[in-house]
């Protein structure tokens, strides 16, 4: 299944719905292009809809990490919404999962954004 | 196998295959199937670079112990003792280098093999039930 984004606007909040799989190849390249795409619009509060991805690979887990430096190095916030097992499972022992911003409520992922 | 990442998606879905034929659970299965990704990932990319002259090769072995995979590539030779922590809090931040701790984490033996020309990487998961020698606690 390839890998799809879409963008909608809450609260000065960009949340960044994917699905499919983010893998090495064209799902690394969707989420690269998206992210870089919104930070050239100065949109720097972003929240990736992580719901429906059923699966990243390491490729994926860096493409994830490169967004959130990103993201950082222009003065915004990235966080991760809705992670599904798998993913969770994979961040934790990859010892990212404390480095991201981890959310499983929009309202609240939103709310916790600095104004 | 061509140095592709059609190769990669497809020696991914054989791996799924091998390890359900082989009995494992939903969750073992998809980190064998990771696994698998992970260094064909290596020998596609890393190994052989894509290079249309280069092969992989990938099989896969069921002993009735272990389910053995080994993946095979033409390029320059890994060593994996070259590979930095990636948990180590300065590399935690790096895009790459954890596709060889993700093999680590889901398999139960990883094995690296310099060859005259590229490098073959081993990967062994234990069917349970399967042990040799195994003996059954009693009360």
């Amino acid at each position: 299944m390839s890998m799809k984004a879409s963008t909608r606007q809450v609260d000065g909040v960009t949340i960044v719905d994917l699905s499919g799989r983010i893998t090495l190849g064209e799902g690394s390249v969707v989420l690269r292009d998206t992210v870089k795409d919104l930070l050239g619009k100065g949109q720097k509060k972003i929240l990736l809809n992580l719901g429906d991805v059923s699966y990243i690979d390491s490729s994926g887990i860096g493409e994830l990490v490169s967004a959130f430096t990103s993201v950082r190095n222009q003065g915004g916030e990235l966080k991760l919404l809705h992670l599904t097992k798998k993913v969770h499972d994979l961040l934790q022992i990859t010892k990212l999962y404390t480095v991201f911003d981890v959310k499983d409520d929009e309202a609240g992922a939103i709310s916790a954004f600095i104004k | 196998m061509e140095s592709t990442l059609e190769s990669v998606n497809k020696a991914e879905e054989m791996a799924d295959q091998a390890a359900s034929q082989a009995g494992f659970d939903d969750d073992t299965r998809s980190g064998i199937s990771m696994s698998v990704r992970e260094g064909m990932i290596n020998a596609v990319l890393h190994g052989n670079a894509y290079d249309p002259a280069k092969r992989v090769n990938l099989s896969f072995e069921q002993t009735g112990t272990e389910l053995v995979i080994v993946i095979t590539d033409e390029g320059k030779g890994l060593d994996p003792a070259g590979i930095p922590d990636p948990l180590a809090p300065e590399n935690l931040l790096k895009q790459s280098g954890r596709g060889i701790f993700l093999m680590r984490a889901f398999m139960d033996d990883v094995r690296f093999r310099k060859l005259n020309t590229g490098t073959e990487i081993t990967l062994i998961k234990r069917i349970p039930g399967s042990e040799p020698g195994r003996q059954e606690a009693s009360t």
